[in-house]
């Protein structure tokens, strides 16, 4: 499934083979959409509830809810690292709109690590407990705790969660160790967005479960994430962000098994942009920079995707002899506005049909149009492709590429610097076949010390680690592989820290019909 | 001039661009001056001409892991009490801060320090730019001693350093920075109204800002951010001689870490006027020479700057990889950078290369102009 904010998608599959899809409009209580088109393609394909093994369940909700500030809950926010980082207080550079929404209350008090470990202040139980009342007078029940280089330490913030959560039963804690990566402030934003989405992420989940059971299901049922794999529902009730940007990249990992590549980049060509990522061994590769998200600078793991403006709908329009297409586009509207539906916008499809190598539309209305125009707004739809394309890549070699959206109409030629160029059948339910690749990761991302172990020693345990996450959370444990192992050593100092970062893949555990 | 919240973000940028690759990401001193700000501190930049020839005034940076910097944030009472530290050390007491490093983040914190105790910020600073040990700078050049220079943490714990041998301070330092663990606040340089007068490189806080802000108008007016940079700069007194070097898409990197700073090369495949042609930047932190084959466009300690073609961001050293599309800016350092004394600490021999300071100026034959 894919519960977008406009459409609902469903894919039934066996394995790998799609038997029957389905695209229908997003209801506003999600569930009776989810009902509405399993139901159905269940009844295409003449399939039983009962045969229906696992449910993979991709949605932008919580994208869209945080962006739009809509049904967030206010946060506490409880930093260890005084008397350091007091020079900045939490939440000091978010955007009123929603610092006005999120944000009840903030401490900060001693606590936190140096990056070798050093503890820079003993944790103080009754400092918690103080900042514990502080919020509970508030009626604030979402905490999101942050402490000093949590990434080579966590144990501070795990302390503090068992105290506040004796001191306010029920309150839901967000620990920014579990979350983001070095960068206190970053990392901190990203644990209060998430705390801010967590009563709704567990109505959310609610949801998805309800609508399973009503429809007789009993077999698990999983949520993507933002990495091409799969979380159980109740770990995204706990970290909604980590499906952040999930719609892309099932897209692109929907395109990668449609076409049957993994190494690829894909342009994924929509109504008004275009958005291009690329696919090592299955999966999206990982932005490595801060991302801004609704004017939050974070830095939890994200796609790395590049979006332009263009799309089906882009605007075609001449400036001093130079021919430009998009950013400005008619988006939806495209049906009622592109000349070739009647109306009087000149579009990138319309130069598409009027070239002659895509037939939606009446073409008649784009006879008249000048060749000249045509030729040279047809170079600029391949060139802003080639670029985007290029500035995706990462090495200087030819590279395949896959094309989906309903836009991919507008590519005929050659991409320079690909080797080649698929459009797959099926490209409108990719999203939904994205989600149904099962697998599940375990990620270790910290600092450690190599004096202890030596290198070797400590590679070895933080893939054991990995390992063991990812059997946690599904993989059958002959099936994990090590995806991805990088190490970082850290500028200026002695030479002994180093960020690791390993990752592990493996398939899902599937229990069997029931 | 009154220093608000409006100038934070432009200041930054224009930091950032003067920072040549290196300098640390701004990001973290502007949250902390806006904190200062929004609390209701104020903070006045000082035309250098407007001081006492006999006023006391302290330099004042951060020293540090980047790494560390953005995750053990200081609370600002260290820079603070370094200041106070040094007041007792010298019997002295602060007219004035001022900046030793206006590329990146150093650019950003001597005003937090202003806001905090109400000392007014001498308009200029020690580089004109960004480098990465702190006996390069024209207050070295003009033999004022970087030494005392008091160190402070998080709990305002300070350790006062004295050599006669400024690359000796720079190394303790460093042992300290460690100790402190890898980040501390630095007050160096003390010097009187007369030293600031002969040895800074003046107007570099408002020079930043100006240029900050016109990337951010041109931006938002739509036109050339480039086009705007450059007619900005060649209103300045130090910073006219500038052009485009180059334009194209990165398309190698190589990089490694030697004694803690980070070195390597960037290939540039040209584009547009710069087509079928290639440059290399060489960096050390920051960017050192910008070559076309054999041929050098600008070097050390003249400033090149990687840009972003089509938003004209700056791009750090360490935010280089494959594919962006970028535009490189070579601006000439001040004279006063630029004399033999100069050159001899922060000259291309400074950093071990062997080609000879050319003025960027003087280097014949540009490459084609930007074509919009």
């Amino acid at each position: 499934m894919d519960v977008g904010g406009t459409n609902t998608d469903a894919v039934l599959m066996r394995g790998r083979e799609v038997l029957a899809s389905r695209k229908s409009p997003t209801t506003p209580d999600i569930g009776s959409g989810i009902v509405a088109a399993i139901a159905d393609v269940l009844e295409q394909a003449s399939v039983p509830t009962g045969a229906i093994e696992v449910t993979m369940i991709g949605t932008t909700h919580f994208t869209n809810a945080f962006v739009e500030a809509r049904n967030l809950c206010r946060v506490g926010v409880l930093r260890l690292g005084a008397p350091a980082s007091l020079a900045i207080r939490p939440l000091v550079d978010w955007p009123s709109a929603l610092k006005d929404v999120v944000h009840g209350h903030s401490e900060i008090i001693g606590g936190g690590f140096n990056y070798d470990g050093r503890p820079i202040t003993p944790l103080s139980s009754d400092e918690v407990k103080h900042a514990a009342r502080e919020f509970r007078t508030r009626g604030i029940e979402a905490i999101a705790v942050s402490s000093i280089f949590a990434p080579v330490n966590t144990e501070q913030e795990q302390e503090v969660a068992n105290i506040l959560r004796e001191e306010i039963p029920g309150a839901r804690i967000v620990l920014s160790g579990r979350i983001g990566r070095i960068g206190l402030i970053e990392r901190e934003n990203a644990a209060v967005m998430n705390a801010a989405l967590l009563p709704m992420a567990e109505r959310v989940v609610d949801s998805f479960r309800r609508a399973l059971t009503d429809l007789g299901l009993r077999s698990p049922f999983y949520v993507s994430q933002n990495d091409g794999t799969l979380l159980a529902p109740d770990v995204v009730a706990r970290y909604p962000v980590l499906t952040f940007a999930s719609g892309p990249t099932n897209s692109m990992r929907g395109a990668a098994l449609l076409s049957g590549r993994k190494e690829t980049l894909v342009l994924d060509i929509g109504g008004t942009t275009t958005d291009v990522g690329a696919l090592i061994q299955g999966f999206p590769r990982e932005s490595a920079v801060a991302v801004d998200i609704g004017g939050v600078r974070t830095n939890f793991r994200m796609p790395d995707l590049l979006s332009i403006g263009l799309g089906g709908g882009s605007l075609v329009s001449t400036d001093g002899g130079r021919v430009r297409v998009g950013p400005r586009s008619v988006g939806h509207r495209i049906t009622t506005e592109a000349m070739v539906f009647g109306g009087s916008q000149l579009t990138a499809t319309d130069i598409a049909v009027a070239a002659g190598y895509a037939e939606v539309g009446d073409r008649d209305r784009v006879a008249k149009l000048d060749v000249a125009l045509i030729s040279a707004a047809v170079d600029e739809i391949h060139r802003l492709a080639e670029d985007a394309l290029d500035r995706i890549r990462i090495s200087s070699a030819l590279v395949p590429a896959v094309l989906v959206g309903g836009g991919s109409i507008l590519i005929n030629r050659e991409l320079r610097g690909c080797e080649s160029i698929t459009v797959p059948p099926k490209a409108d339910v990719a999203n939904a076949i994205g989600a149904a690749i099962a697998q599940v990761s375990g990620v270790v991302d910290r600092v450690f010390s190599y004096e202890k172990l030596g290198r070797d020693g400590t590679l070895a345990e933080a893939k054991d680690e990995a390992v063991r996450q990812a059997v946690a959370a599904g993989a059958r444990p002959a099936s994990v592989v090590i995806f991805d192992v990088e190490e970082l050593p850290l500028e200026y100092l002695p030479g002994a820290a180093v960020r690791v970062r390993v990752k592990a893949v493996g398939d899902l555990v599937l229990q069997g019909a029931t | 001039m009154r220093i608000t919240l409006d100038h934070v973000e432009d200041l930054a940028r224009g930091a950032a661009v003067l920072g040549t690759g290196g300098g640390g990401d701004p990001y973290i001193g502007s949250l902390m001056l806006k904190q200062a700000l929004q609390d209701g501190c104020q903070v006045d930049l000082l035309d250098v001409e407007a001081v006492r020839d006999e006023a006391f005034l302290m330099p004042f940076g951060l020293m540090g892991a980047p790494t560390v910097i953005v995750e053990k944030i200081p609370n600002g009472k260290e820079f603070i009490a370094a200041l106070r530290s040094m007041e007792r050390h010298l019997g002295k007491q602060a007219e004035g801060v001022m900046c030793a490093e206006i590329g990146g983040l150093n650019a950003l914190l001597p005003l937090v320090l202003g806001a905090r105790t109400g000392l007014p910020v001498v308009d200029g600073d020690g580089m004109g730019r960004a480098f990465p040990q702190l006996q390069m700078t024209t207050y070295h050049i003009f033999g004022i001693s970087a030494s005392p220079m008091v160190m402070a943490d998080e709990y305002s714990s300070t350790v006062v350093i004295q050599s006669e041998r400024s690359e000796e301070v720079e190394r303790l330092g460093r042992n300290v920075v460690v100790a402190m663990g890898g980040s501390t606040s630095i007050c160096l340089y003390p010097m009187s109204g007369a030293d600031a007068k002969r040895s800074m490189v003046r107007g570099t806080l408002s020079l930043a800002l100006g240029l900050g802000r016109t990337i951010r108008e041109a931006r938002r007016s739509s036109n050339d951010p480039f086009a705007s940079m450059l007619s900005y700069l060649k209103t300045t007194p130090y910073y006219q001689h500038c052009r485009v070097l180059f334009e194209g898409k990165t398309v190698d990197l190589t990089r490694r870490t030697i004694g803690g700073f980070a070195l390597g090369n960037v290939v540039i495949e040209g584009a547009r006027g710069c087509a079928s042609r290639r440059c290399t930047l060489t960096f050390q932190n920051e960017h050192l020479v910008a070559r076309e084959g054999d041929r050098v466009l600008a070097i050390v300690p003249d400033l090149i700057a990687v840009l972003d073609s089509a938003t004209a961001e700056p791009i750090t050293t360490e935010g280089l990889k494959y594919g962006q599309r970028v535009t490189v800016v070579g601006i000439s350092a001040a004279p006063i950078m630029r004399s033999p004394q100069a050159l001899a600490v922060f000259g291309p021999q400074a950093f071990g290369l062997s080609d000879p300071f050319v003025p960027i100026e003087e280097i014949s034959d540009p490459p084609a102009p930007r074509t919009e």
